[in-house]
């Protein structure tokens, strides 16, 4: 949020420019690589994708939890309290895969 | 690499196993196939504009190629800060590719398919993100976990959560690659496996080119989820370069 980016920086009017130069470029196959933000989405891929973002973050959830209740000896408690951070850690994960980086700002 | 072993099983895993080359200073074949890689990488970028032609020759072509893919990638994903970070993404890109690349050659060695590899090079892109946010940012950084506009109450919540999430990338960003060219090279020598069993099968064999069918078509999509997953390797270390430059 802080510090100027790029998109703040360019005016209303000089984005709107860019859009219809964008469509321009597009329509007379100038830019063949207009491709998505986040890499290639296949709904394969993204699906993919997001499970694996859900288990990583539940894992790191876990491990966390469990190396916390070991070393602070409350065995299983903290344990359960990160696994749901990690599904809430993973949760968020696919909100901002699905969101894209644009509205994620 | 052995196919099967003694007693004429198959075992598909086989082809993943770490040999060693050089048994003394623990250099196996995995190291083996990454210098191979890295000689392969140099050769490739220094022969290939040796000629420096203006109008470029196939090699030379190729070379320009790959430099201006990775260029527009980080201009596009990351903006103008991020071109003093090229080299880096260029190296970590053309060094998967070839990875995977060379995965794909008959009696190759896929390195990237090692769980060990692709998560030190995930370290490798989280502890240098991580690096660059804190060298640019400084204590501001801590602000990346507490979002704005967030009640107090909340920020006990937010803030591990926000954690682990940064955490997974490390996870995610590894197990992405290495479970893909694992899968993919798995997949390859079941069916390969499939043609042998069946062509010994008696009037069975008539079914072997069936999948001897489906492993050319997998061969062909070996070879695009090997250029694929480089793709994603570097545009997911674009995207952190540009989370911990912007902090957004």
């Amino acid at each position: 949020m802080s510090g100027p980016d790029q998109s703040s920086r360019d005016g209303k009017n000089s984005s709107d420019f860019e859009a219809r130069l964008e469509r321009a470029r597009a329509g007379r196959g100038l830019d063949p690589l207009s491709r998505p933000a986040e890499g290639p989405v296949g709904s394969w891929g993204t699906g993919m994708r997001a499970g694996l973002e859900l288990v990583s973050a539940l894992l790191v959830g876990g491990a966390i939890g469990w190396g916390l209740d070991a070393w602070l000896g409350t065995k299983p408690i903290l344990l359960g309290v990160f696994l749901l951070l990690g599904v809430c850690a993973g949760l968020l994960n696919v909100v901002r895969l699905t969101l894209g980086r644009e509205k994620r700002r | 690499m052995a196919a099967e072993s003694s007693e004429g099983a198959f075992h598909v895993m086989d082809q993943f196993v770490l040999t060693p080359v050089v048994g003394a200073l623990g250099f196996a074949n995995s190291n083996f196939w990454m210098l191979l890689a890295g000689a392969l990488i140099t050769g490739f970028m220094v022969l290939g504009m040796r000629p420096r032609a203006m109008v470029p020759g196939r090699l030379q072509g190729a070379a320009e190629a790959a430099y201006q893919f990775v260029y527009d990638m980080i201009d596009e994903q990351v903006g103008h800060e991020g071109r003093k970070y090229f080299p880096f993404v260029f190296t970590l890109f053309m060094f998967v590719l070839f990875g995977n690349l060379l995965g794909m050659v008959p009696y190759g060695f896929t390195f990237t398919s090692h769980i060990m590899v692709t998560l030190t090079l995930a370290a490798i892109v989280f502890v240098l993100t991580t690096a660059i946010a804190i060298a640019i940012h400084g204590k501001h950084f801590l602000s990346y976990f507490a979002p704005e506009g967030v009640s107090p109450v909340l920020l006990v919540l937010v803030v591990p959560i926000e954690i682990i999430s940064y955490l997974s990338r490390l996870i995610s960003l590894s197990v992405r690659l290495f479970a893909n060219m694992l899968a993919g090279h798995v997949m390859l020598k079941v069916f390969a496996t499939f043609i042998v069993l069946l062509g010994g099968a008696g009037a069975l064999s008539v079914l072997a080119p069936l999948p001897l069918a489906l492993n050319i078509a997998l061969v062909g999509f070996e070879f695009l989820v090997a250029f694929l997953q480089a793709y994603v390797f570097a545009i997911l270390t674009c995207i952190y370069l540009h989370d911990a430059i912007h902090l957004h």
